[in-house]
């Protein structure tokens, strides 16, 4: 209390002053300390250990007290603390494990005082009693701590931590007999200083070393500890059992910490690695820092509050050999650029908001959410003033609750589940889905869909400028299985018939231009069509009328006309169909490298290219149908998928951008376009709608999305034999060598599916299982048990 | 010449070391069921190979030996599983181990690897073949790697590696060139049923059995038969040794060594170990066992590059003047642990643990007698080996390396640590006669581990400096 009482006065005399500022050292500081005028600053390090003067602008030296020709190891400091009673007196600890005091008031050069060396190993703390003038403490590597009267040569006592270093020792600022120590190990002991025999009080603070602690200035019995597990601890020591108060996760070790004065909540930490910023915490905001510093270009070594009732300096040293005064008024303080603002859905769709408080009295008055058209749900709109961070920020909660009955949702998933999205022609699409959406009383967008097949399908108000080609469009209507099996077949040569096709769409986009040059190109622009035109292949299917002619005119139909052609475009999600999706099966294929493949595994191989070639139908015969209206209406249809989008209905958006395909896609920004499927998608996987998400995560065109269902398709399985994860193959151990899911009815390895009864666990291939059972009622491994098949 | 090739493709004892008799091994595995369990648990191979065996003379060391190493082989990380082993490969490669480059063979193949990449370095993909230079550096000389070798790694490019990958392959290289002086250290035998012949297998035996033999057979030329043979001797070396320990536990520096005193103890430590083993080697390697090595090493080298760069003495560069690394500068548990966690995380973990517990491990006995701490020992024998990588402890007075250690067992260090594959069954002999195999043992999971950290130090240290 004297103490305090006495500093107050020193501060009301001569308020600090100064800037932010740094000056150069020679070498890296290992640590700093403030002397109790807060005037001066001590640095030391490996081959430093200087005073500074603090002025107004910058640093002066004042004195080196590294003398000598050979400078020693006692000088390689490793901590230095500065008397906070006695002016004059310091004391570092090396890291030889000697522990130095020095005497600025002594006149020679040489201001060593007294020398310690009862450590064996690296001392890294020394710490002087808060209010006794002759009494240091030190910590050492070697798990010893000592206690030194500097009237005497040798240690008063010492106090052994039984573990391995001890990384930080301080004294209790209240209680005059304790002080803690902290361990490598991850302990914090508390010691009365007149029972060196055994600790008071031990716990495990940290998980790993426990690099420093500092007891709360003001506060009795709070300790702050921080750790190489990246946390601060605020301990309160006055009860029973040391209680976890607060927990600050940083983003890297702590190296030092330090209570900021006159904050009751608030302290400094610095980190050991990696991380050279130094972070003022609120204790009761642990994910956000107060303040942060990025003077320094390495790891930051050594924190000091400048003076003990002054919360606006604080002092630091660092590797990059520089010694810096901040001030609190220029730090850059994060939380400035957080967004303040939470949102989150509950499990019945009860949705809640947090923002400022401000900002929600403010909006709640003009803009109401209830009725915001961008929830198609009816909420309750509930203010609950959420418990404020005292004096922080304080910010307002809202929960939005589902009118009961009213919002279902229901409407959605019946709709996602119906509607038809590709496998056959557009017009039967556009039929399809008008009447799932009138089934379900959304009336206006069966007539969307009504609208749409009208504007694209009915060939019947098809202008006359395209006469020709109407011809062929009869007749691929009419073939839609015979075409799926061509495509099917030319699936593999993929590569080889590009060029070839290229010219084709080349040749066909050119027949357009003769008849109808004029109309139809306008408003193509064509920075595309040059991504696109590979795929083009497929359009063979429907130009098959024409096929004839159009195979001699290959040559002469090169690159010139690609900025004109128009159409390919349309066969571009053809392209992710069939480049993509085999490869799942393919790959498994490439593997199994025995003969033996079952039946199983070549219908997964074959399924694919099969479920492709159907949608290319669809598409490749609207074709035909749009190549008109197409360019009149598109604007429009955009327009309207906008608009759906915005009210929210992304469903609807991205359901007509699939059945249209390549129709609408290019009048879209890709973004956008990536916005709306990944929102759709969102949504489907909440209602846990896989197969529709994955058929639309297939559908897509967008790479971002497309790849969406190539992430994470490992299976693991575990072997059965020897219950190891089976890392390389699916089939054979690694361990114990041997094939771990053999099929019970043909007696070979399953590599593809794999099926099983759930009361004997055996199985085998799926096609032999479910022929077995068609024929027999009883496991066919001969166990007895009857087996089911569902 | 022929017929010496022809003895030497047969093991000179049974049993999964050369140097220690099968039943010392034997007896200590039959009653361990907790080695088959961690065995079943972590192996990575699926058996009890003779590393493991061996080393279940610690059984709670090879606990965190096979989790660590389980770890990093076969859990989560950056590098896919096939690369981790051909880095295994090219570290052991440099020592030319080919009891470790086989085992790894198989499982790199096991693991769905490139069976061309096995023809040598130029089939591989060139991201791997940039290692090359800091596999070199890291095996021989460490203390060379600097920030530039870590940014030409890292350098945004085609081949370029990302840091938590470059991580990753240094923990792994870091671990197989010290597994490969435990190898060589404890003469592991090459593992008797090789089951599958796939070509790539590298078909002699390890080297030591080469110059074990070459030893035996001129074995008056050999220097190192010296004149303490005698049991009473090395009994009476013993209990000298005890009483040194003693003496240092107790009173403690009653005389005060000054500074300069403390570092001339390490310059000199570190000019000593230059002596130790320059004069050994050049008798235990009679010229015709060099061509010998030159054969041997033909097939493992076309996994390694450069392959005449190898250990040279910290202490002899004094003219390129590279400083001393300090220990307190840059420690494991304060900078590399934080480093190696961030970026391969759990790493650091299970490598805390394993170095904590081979610096700990301790059954309080020497030899014959017991309760004795051997604290000052295992610190010595751990420091001894960061001495002669230039890492200095500013704490240690390194007198007490010299009281310790005597003479042949510095050789055996030297050679352990920085040429394994030069060590003999008669440097194994030679020193601590008394003390039993398993103690034997101890000693080169020390040296093992110590090289370990002392190579993870020098890796990460340079990082850390690309970093800042």
């Amino acid at each position: 209390m004297e103490k305090m009482s006495r500093v107050t006065t020193a501060l009301g005399s001569s308020a600090l002053t100064g800037r932010t500022m740094h000056c150069h050292l020679d070498a890296p500081a290992n640590a700093i300390s403030v002397c109790r005028d807060a005037a001066q600053v001590v640095v030391a390090g490996r081959s430093i250990f200087k005073i500074f003067a603090i002025e107004e602008e910058q640093f002066v030296e004042k004195l080196n007290l590294r003398v000598g020709r050979k400078p020693s190891l006692n000088l390689s400091c490793a901590d230095v603390v500065w008397h906070q009673m006695d002016e004059n007196l310091l004391a570092t600890a090396a890291t030889n494990g000697v522990v130095v005091t020095w005497n600025l008031g002594r006149p020679s050069r040489n201001k060593q005082d007294q020398l310690f060396t009862e450590h064996k190993r690296t001392v890294n703390k020394v710490c002087f009693h808060p209010t006794e003038a002759h009494v240091l403490l030190s910590g050492s590597q070697d798990g010893f701590m000592k206690c030194f009267d500097l009237r005497r040569k040798d240690s008063v006592s010492t106090f052994s931590g039984q573990s391995e270093s001890v990384r930080d020792v301080q004294f209790s600022i209240r209680d005059y007999f304790t002080f803690a120590s902290t361990f490598e190990n991850g302990n914090v002991q508390l010691w009365d200083i007149r029972r060196p025999d055994r600790c008071e009080r031990m716990f495990t603070a940290h998980n790993g070393p426990v690099f420093c602690c500092d007891w709360h200035p003001e506060d009795r019995g709070w300790l702050a500890t921080g750790g190489r597990d990246k946390m601060v601890k605020v301990w309160d020591m006055t009860t029973h059992r040391a209680k976890e108060m607060h927990c600050v996760q940083t983003i890297a070790s702590v190296a030092r910490v330090k209570w900021r004065p006159e904050c009751r909540h608030h302290l400094a930490t610095c980190s050991m690695m990696v991380d050279h910023n130094i972070y003022v915490w609120d204790v009761r905001r642990p994910f956000v820092p107060a303040a942060m510093f990025e003077e320094h270009r390495d790891v930051t070594t050594g924190i000091a509050w400048r003076h003990p009732h002054d919360p606006s300096f604080l002092l630091s040293g660092s590797k990059d050999s520089t010694l810096c005064q901040h001030l609190f008024r220029d730090a850059s303080q994060p939380v400035e650029h957080a967004n303040p603002e939470g949102l989150c859905y509950g499990l019945f769709g009860d949705l809640a908001f947090a923002a400022k408080e401000s900002l929600v009295a403010a909006e709640s008055g003009r803009k109401p959410y209830t009725g915001d058209r961008r929830h198609p749900i009816f909420f309750k709109r509930k203010l609950d003033p959420a418990e404020p961070f005292s004096g922080l920020a304080s910010s307002a909660l809202s929960v939005f609750e589902i009118e009961p009955g009213g919002g279902s949702m229901s409407w959605f998933v019946d709709t996602a589940e119906r509607y038809a999205l590709t496998g056959r022609p557009l017009a039967e699409l556009c039929d399809h889905n008008a009447k799932v959406a009138r089934e379900l009383g959304r009336n206006q967008v069966a007539q969307t869909w009504t609208m749409l097949r009208i504007i694209y399908c009915s060939s019947g108000l098809m202008p006359s400028a395209n006469l020709n080609h109407s011809v062929g469009k009869g007749s691929s209507c009419g073939l839609p299985l015979m075409n799926s099996f061509n495509l099917k077949d030319m699936a593999p040569g993929l590569g080889s018939e590009t060029r070839l096709d290229r010219s084709k769409g080349d040749t066909r986009s050119d027949t357009v231009l003769l008849d109808s040059s004029a109309t139809l190109i306008t408003n193509e622009d064509n920075e595309e069509t040059e991504g696109s035109d590979v795929p083009t292949d497929y359009l063979l299917g429907d130009v098959e009328g024409e096929e004839d002619e159009l195979y001699p005119l290959d040559p002469e139909h090169a690159h010139p006309e690609e900025s004109e052609y128009v159409l390919p475009q349309e066969a571009f999600p053809l392209r992710h169909e069939i480049v993509d999706t085999p490869s799942g099966p393919e790959h498994l294929q490439d593997k199994a490298d025995s003969p033996h493949v079952s039946g199983s595994e070549a219908d997964a191989a074959s399924l694919a290219p099969v479920d492709s070639s159907f949608s290319l139908l669809s598409i490749s015969h609207a074709l035909y149908d749009s190549r008109l209206p197409a360019d009149f209406f598109s604007v429009l249809v955009c327009d309207m998928l906008r608009f759906y989008a915005e009210q929210g209905d992304v469903q609807m958006a991205v359901s007509v951008l699939i059945v249209l395909g390549e129709r609408v896609r290019k009048d879209i920004d890709e973004q956008t376009q990536e916005h709306w499927y990944t929102s759709y998608i969102d949504l489907l996987q909440r209602f846990r709608l896989w197969n529709v998400s994955n058929q639309v995560v297939k559908l897509s065109t967008s790479q971002a999305v497309s790849c969406l269902n190539q992430a994470s398709t490992t299976l693991h399985v575990n072997c059965s034999h020897c219950k190891r994860p089976m890392s390389s193959r699916g089939w054979v151990c690694d361990r114990c060598h041997r094939c771990a899911s053999m099929c019970a009815v043909c007696h070979h390895v399953v590599k593809g599916l794999f099926v099983w009864c759930q009361g004997c666990s055996h199985g085998g291939h799926l096609q032999h299982i479910m022929k077995w059972l068609e024929g027999s009622t009883h496991c066919p491994a001969g166990c007895g048990h009857l087996c089911e098949y569902s | 010449k022929q017929d010496k090739r022809i003895r030497v493709s047969q093991p000179l004892t049974r049993g999964p070391s050369a140097f220690i008799p099968e039943k010392e091994v034997v007896r200590a595995n039959t009653v361990d069921e907790r080695t088959n369990f961690l065995v079943e648990e972590y192996s990575t191979s699926g058996r009890l190979d003779n590393i493991t065996q061996v080393m279940s003379l610690h059984t709670q060391y090879l606990e965190s030996f096979l989790r660590s190493q389980f770890y990093m082989l076969r859990m989560d990380g950056p590098l896919p599983l096939p690369y981790r082993h051909y880095i295994a490969i090219m570290a052991a490669a440099r020592h030319q181990c080919s009891y470790l480059i086989n085992m790894h063979v198989d499982e790199f193949l096991k693991t769905g690897g490139i069976a061309e990449w096995l023809n040598g370095l130029e089939y591989v993909p060139q991201r791997l073949k940039n290692l090359n230079e800091i596999n070199k550096l890291l095996a021989h000389r460490p203390w060379l790697i600097t920030k530039e070798h870590i940014q030409k790694l890292v350098k945004t490019g085609e081949n370029n590696w990302s840091l938590p990958e470059l991580v990753h392959a240094v923990v792994l290289l870091a671990h197989y060139h010290a597994l490969a002086s435990f190898v060589f250290g404890s003469g592991i035998n090459p593992e008797r049923d090789p089951e599958i012949s796939n070509g790539f297998r590298i078909i002699s035996v390890n080297n030591f059995c080469v110059c074990d033999l070459a030893n035996d057979n001129n074995i008056e030329n050999a220097s190192l038969t010296g004149n303490n043979f005698g049991i009473v001797d090395s009994l009476s070396e013993l209990e000298a040794l005890m009483e040194r320990m003693k003496r240092l536990q107790e009173e403690r520096e009653d005389e005060e060594a000054s500074q300069e005193e403390m570092t001339t103890r390490f310059e000199k430590e570190k000019k000593e170990s230059l002596f130790v083993v320059s004069g050994d080697t050049f008798h235990s390697f009679p010229h015709s066992d060099f061509e010998d090595d030159m054969i041997v090493t033909s097939d493992v080298s076309r996994y390694i590059e450069d392959p005449g760069f190898g250990y040279e003495d910290f202490a002899r560069r004094g003219e390129e003047h590279l400083p001393t690394f300090r220990a307190q500068d840059y420690t494991w548990e304060n900078h590399g642990f934080s480093l190696v966690n961030r970026l391969y995380s759990d790493i650091g973990h299970l490598l805390d643990e394993k170095f904590r517990m081979v610096y700990n491990l301790t059954y309080n006995t020497m030899a014959t007698h017991e309760d004795v701490d051997t604290t000052t020992l295992r610190r010595a024998l751990f420091n001894y080996v960061h001495c002669m990588f230039g890492i200095r402890y500013d704490d240690y007075d390194y007198g007490e390396v010299n009281q310790l250690l005597e003479r042949s067992l510095k050789v055996y260090i030297k050679t352990v640590t920085c040429y394994p594959e030069r060590t003999t069954k008669r440097m194994y002999d030679s020193y601590w006669r008394q003390f039993k195999h398993s103690e034997k043992v101890h000693v080169n999971l020390l040296l093992m581990e110590a090289r370990m950290q002392a190579e993870l130090l020098y890796a990460l240290r340079a990082i850390t400096r690309h970093l800042t």
